[in-house]
């Protein structure tokens, strides 16, 4: 599946780290960082990582 | 059980619907909502929606998705626990089997007369009336200098409104004690906030505010910004239901709580009882609830997560997790050489207690992961001190 951020919305709250580290992180600078591209097996955990995020800034593109 | 009853369509019991049906939950589920809207995220109001630069659209969860009944502008007035029922306005009652209370908080009403161009901000019809009076360029006095009060300053100023802000207390954002309180006192006086701190609001008349100490403020808008109250009088439980660690109500094993409705005992407040009004435990909250429903109360986990919160204002994000508001005092641990980003944190009884950052969320997260195991706070400075990634350490390290 592929992961979507919209960074115009993006915060930087850093809530989608919580749940799913290893699709998300942030910068140095606090910008997010993600990987776009995550295995089916992780979907839990990017659904996780969308409801934390108090900006909806998160989506997935099956 | 095969009727699951919300109370409360916001943050706390959307969350609660979607966990009930993603842990399998195929029985009844009805959501009641005061409000006539659909879920919507509340953060936006004081800020972008309030600024124009979001609609009401903008902030909709998406909830359609949750297989659920809504009942919409029906406010709970009573609940019979004998007869497994809650009473609507308007004198329908719902049956439940299990059921959630997520009713949240409303605005703290002035307590004198109301007058004319007074306004509460708590819901998307409070924010959009607010929005239209700005619209006129009215001269905004702001009573609270709270988070709430101090983000629609920020908000007013930015499209050059003029903006007066009272507050009994000493410094804004009390939680965060007086340092820190005392730089948001600057930056919003660097902004053009009109400050007035140490002072109440002795009478109203007409526009004019007359204050403690005998001056007086001309607004056209008056925002009365003083907290929040719970709404548990309809459940006769004012001031919040009162939980265990699972979030069931303590005199009701098919009755739990999500939000800022409730006050559950926190490992990191020392096992008290406390009660929290931010988005991200209101979210954790709902989440556990509706998937604790289900389970007998033997059965059901505990919430323990470290308390997040957080407030923009101009151009600085504070970031606060754990209990601040029960540290001795912030003391801050890194800071950048200019001090625009920086960390405080504070101890109590000599173990992290709570940390604020100021535009350092990085840096917030490494802290909020030490929290839930109540290290020492020696530990943690000392940390701080040794880690290469903490704000200025490359400065520390050249001089």
């Amino acid at each position: 599946m592929k992961v979507h951020v919209d960074m115009n919305l993006c915060q930087s709250h850093g809530e989608c780290v919580i749940p799913a580290p290893d699709v998300f992180d942030l910068g140095d600078d606090d910008v997010l960082v993600w990987k776009e591209d995550v295995p089916e097996e992780r979907r839990a955990a990017v659904e996780a990582a969308i409801n934390a995020c108090p900006m909806m800034a998160i989506s997935i593109k099956d | 059980m095969r009727r699951l009853v919300v109370v409360g369509a916001s943050l706390a019991g959307l969350r609660a619907a979607q966990a009930a049906r993603a842990a399998g939950f195929d029985g009844d589920l009805v959501v009641v909502g005061d409000e006539p809207h659909l879920p919507y995220t509340r953060p936006p109001l004081s800020k972008e929606l309030l600024a124009g630069v979001q609609t009401p659209g903008d902030c909709a969860f998406p909830s359609q998705a949750v297989e659920a009944e809504w009942r919409l502008g029906a406010p709970a007035t009573g609940l019979d626990r004998a007869a497994k029922l809650v009473h609507l306005a308007g004198g329908e009652a719902v049956r439940y089997d299990r059921l959630i209370v997520a009713t949240g908080c409303r605005a703290r009403p002035w307590p004198g007369e109301a007058l004319p161009g007074m306004h509460t901000l708590r819901n998307v019809d409070d924010a959009l009336r607010l929005k239209a009076a700005f619209a006129r360029r009215p001269r905004v006095a702001i009573i609270g200098a709270g988070f709430i009060g101090c983000e629609v300053a920020a908000t007013a100023r930015k499209q050059g409104l003029d903006v007066t802000v009272v507050d009994i207390a000493p410094h804004p954002l009390l939680p965060l004690g007086p340092e820190l309180g005392e730089l948001c006192a600057a930056m919003h006086r660097a902004h053009g906030v009109d400050l007035r701190l140490q002072t109440g609001v002795a009478s109203t008349e007409g526009g004019t505010l007359t204050l403690t100490d005998g001056s007086r403020i001309d607004a056209d808008v008056v925002v009365v910004a003083l907290g929040a109250v719970p709404n548990t009088e309809w459940l006769g439980a004012p001031g919040g239901l009162a939980c265990d660690a699972t979030l069931t109500s303590l005199d009701d094993p098919d009755v739990l709580g999500a939000g800022d409705a409730i006050a559950w005992p926190h490992p990191l407040a020392g096992g008290e009882p406390v009660r929290v009004e931010h988005w991200t435990t209101a979210a954790e909250h709902g989440q556990l609830a509706g998937r604790n429903a289900l389970l007998e109360p033997g059965e059901r986990t505990p919430h323990d997560l470290p308390p997040y919160f957080w407030s923009d204002q101009y151009d600085v994000k504070i970031q606060a997790v754990g209990f601040p508001n029960r540290a001795d005092r912030l003391e801050i641990l890194e800071s950048t050489p200019e001090g625009d980003r920086f960390v405080a944190a504070g101890a109590r009884d000599g173990r992290l207690a709570g940390v604020v950052a100021f535009n350092a969320a990085k840096r917030l997260g490494w802290y909020r992961r030490q929290l839930p195991a109540l290290p020492a706070f020696d530990e943690i400075k000392s940390a701080v001190a040794a880690d290469e990634k903490a704000l200025g350490a490359a400065v520390v390290a050249t001089t």
